[in-house]
């Protein structure tokens, strides 16, 4: 160090305990171990996932360095990131080679690290495996009040089960396994309150691209965001998880729903989940997680529910969105200069004009999954709008990646799979798949794809892949009528 | 981790919004298993159009780069700071960044120098001239041949950590004692908490 820095436990503990508190500002609290003079806290990490596209140089630092992994049960290892999507195993259940021998051995890596340090990992065969954000929540050990990281942007997902949970790169990702700590400066706060109902056929997902839209992909930076407002706590866990996946996308490190009954009965009898006399004690802590009255925000969104459609994006940046009534704008309607420059390239790139109607614009691929909306919830959706209907014929490939092997099975179980197929589309394997088009599910170059995932990044789902992004049922709206269409008007009624 | 206290010379203008991580390290260059190496996939879309301006001789060997708001954005691969060090830059100047980036950059001796827009345009054009820019860690400044004098802030640990070539795992194992005492703490009041996969 350059100099002494003095080293304060817990500062004001009193103060703050009798202060009204956001939910952000409760969870910090609880895990500063210290803070120091220049206002960098060392802040208790308590779940870390790891998966093997952002951990090797990791592992392999502390390998060099000789250091062991503080607390290795509360890291969980899986591999999805770069995991094919084909089976994994032969008719005699052999386990099959991967093809890429960069991909091989990323997975191996992982394979040989996680027990080297004595950290639990879920082979790519086993039935819990999926991806990090659905495995976390599913196997009950992502948990409401708890510090969640993970070196992947989307960890801000976990936040949908009230845990302060976010991105790390892969520096972090070794000072967690090293210390079970990061050295963080504490957020902004930002309140988005939602009022009202959503209408019929409009989605948590149609709802978060609406917010992105409305405060932009750089409106959160520096903030956590806490979404409020009588339309969450309607919400299901796995739609709040898709709500709070995307918060990232509108720049926020962090989003948070307040756990309440619903998430409570969501993780009672999950494996990792506390069981017994823990469990009660658990639930009286969660109890006490949500915004005080009286507490106060840096910076308050408020949006009426009542206008939001199901949305869709035109270019390459989540804030690029417009309702599927709309049209793709044109650059002179942007004030900034530096937007219009910015929306004439993302035109460029999709091969759209201005004036055309969302509704005009065919599509190509279909992609539902990822780990906004490849739960189970998200397939009944989009099987409701697919039963009994089968692909347009412009159409040429729609993949269903389901988000994990639970999700997956108990979809079988529904017969959601022989909706998927019946409508002609593939059934894969759990993985990130077209969400980052690192294994070899892409979307061809020029191509469009109407995609569930979460980024329309130039060149995100594959090199010159053109994404829309949309809800899962809209995604099936899209892969039946052949273009983005609104779902509302194909007559959906039912659950499949 | 290499110090970084000053740094002088040309800038690459680059001048877009919201580049993303993507953008700047494509998924493919994501399955290495090393750190080193990447610049030769940095900003790979972006290099295959003729006249880019990554690789404008005029901007050979500049150590700066400059863009638009929300360098940085996406996904949170530190891959990115790894390319664009080894592409040789080490100071990135925008109106604003992504929260990881910024985070990533400064563990890889990267500053991320936050100014106004009409700055960042007034640096744009002076790099477009060939001239070059000074950026001072020690002062907070951006100076340039023409008299210009920007200053800016950053956090004072992440402006030790860069002065100082500090690693931040090696300041917080000299904690472990405090985190020992807040594990023990935890254990006992909430050990359902402490249990993780041991459940
Ligand atoms: S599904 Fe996509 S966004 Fe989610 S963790 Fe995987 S690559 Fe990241």
């Amino acid at each position: 160090m350059s100099k002494d820095v003095a080293i304060t436990p817990n500062p004001m503990d009193a103060i703050m305990a009798s202060r009204p508190r956001t939910l952000y500002e409760k969870i910090w609290d609880a895990h500063v171990v210290e803070t120091r003079d220049d206002g960098t806290a060392l802040i208790y990490i308590d779940r870390h996932l790891v998966h093997e596209v952002t951990s090797p140089q990791a592992f392999e630092a502390l390998r060099v360095a000789g250091r062991p992994v503080r607390r290795p049960e509360l890291t969980l290892a899986v591999p999805d990131h770069n995991l094919p999507t084909t089976p994994r195993r032969d008719a005699n259940g052999a386990i099959l080679p991967i093809a890429d021998p960069q991909s091989a051995a990323q997975l191996a890596a992982l394979e040989v690290n996680a027990p080297a340090f004595g950290i639990r990992y879920i082979p790519a065969t086993a039935k819990e495996q999926g991806i990090v954000h659905v495995v976390g929540p599913e196997q009950g050990f992502s948990l409401p009040g708890t510090t969640i990281v993970c070196g992947d942007s989307h960890t801000a997902c976990h936040g949908g089960m009230g845990a302060l949970a976010f991105g790390i790169g892969t520096s972090e990702v070794e000072h967690v396994l090293a210390t079970q700590t990061l050295l963080l400066q504490q957020s902004k706060s930002m309140e988005v309150r939602v009022n009202g109902d959503l209408g019929p056929g409009v989605t948590a997902k149609d709802l978060i691209m609406h917010i992105i839209g409305q405060i932009g992909a750089a409106g959160g930076s520096g903030y956590v965001i806490e979404y409020r407002g009588a339309v969450f706590e309607r919400m299901s866990i796995e739609q709040r998880l898709t709500v709070c996946n995307m918060s990232i996308e509108a720049g926020a490190r962090a989003g948070l729903i307040a756990p309440d009954a619903v998430t409570f009965a969501y993780l009672k009898g999950r494996p990792m989940a506390p069981a017994g006399a823990d469990w009660d004690a658990a639930v009286a802590y969660w109890r006490t997680l949500h915004t005080d009255d009286g507490a106060a925000f840096d910076k308050s969104v408020v949006i009426d529910a009542a206008t939001v459609e199901p949305s869709v994006t035109w270019g390459t940046s989540p804030e690029d969105v417009v309702a599927i009534g709309g049209r793709v704008p044109d650059p002179q309607d942007f004030a900034d200069e530096s937007k219009r420059v910015a929306v004439r390239k993302s035109l460029d790139y999709m091969g759209l004009t201005p004036g055309t109607a969302m509704t005009d614009v065919p599509i190509e691929n279909v992609f539902i999954g990822s780990c906004t909306n490849s739960r189970i919830e998200d397939l009944r959706a989009a099987a409701a709008v697919l039963k009994g209907r089968h692909k347009a014929d412009n159409v040429l490939w729609a993949i269903v990646v389901p988000g994990s092997g639970l999700v997956k099975a108990q979809a079988e179980d529904e017969g959601l799979d022989r909706i998927f197929t019946a409508a002609g589309f593939e059934w894969r394997e759990p993985g990130c798949s077209a969400c980052l088009g690192m294994n070899p599910d892409k979307v061809p170059p020029g191509e469009r794809c109407a995609s569930t995932s979460n980024r329309n990044f130039v060149g995100r789902q594959g090199p010159g892949a053109r994404t829309h992004l949309v809800s899962p049922a809209m995604a099936a709206a899209a892969a039946v009528t052949g273009r983005l269409a609104d779902v509302r008007l194909l007559g959906v009624t039912s659950n499949p | 981790m290499q110090p970084l206290n000053r740094v002088d010379g040309g800038a690459i203008p680059l001048g877009l919004k919201n580049v993303d991580t993507d953008i700047i390290i494509p998924a493919k260059w994501l399955k290495t298993i090393s750190r080193e190496g990447l610049g030769a996939g940095a900003f790979e879309t972006l290099r295959a159009e003729p006249g880019n301006v990554i690789d404008d001789p005029a901007y050979a060997g500049a150590p700066i780069l400059i863009a638009g708001d929300n360098f940085g954005c996406g996904s949170s691969r530190e891959h990115a700071a790894w390319a664009l060090g080894d592409l040789g830059i080490r100071v990135v100047i925008a109106p604003s960044f992504s929260d990881i980036f910024s985070g990533n950059a400064v563990k890889n001796g990267i500053l991320p120098v936050v100014l106004p827009q009409d700055a960042v345009d007034r640096l744009m054009d002076i790099a477009r001239q060939g001239e070059p820019i000074t950026v001072d860690l020690e002062t907070l400044t951006v100076t340039t041949p023409y008299q210009d004098r920007f200053a800016f802030t950053l956090d004072p640990f992440r402006r030790d950590c860069l002065l100082n070539g500090l690693d931040e795992i090696d300041l917080t194992m000299a904690r472990d004692a405090a985190i020992g005492a807040f594990e023990t703490t935890r254990t006992s009041d909430q050990p359902w908490l402490m249990r993780g996969t041991a459940i």
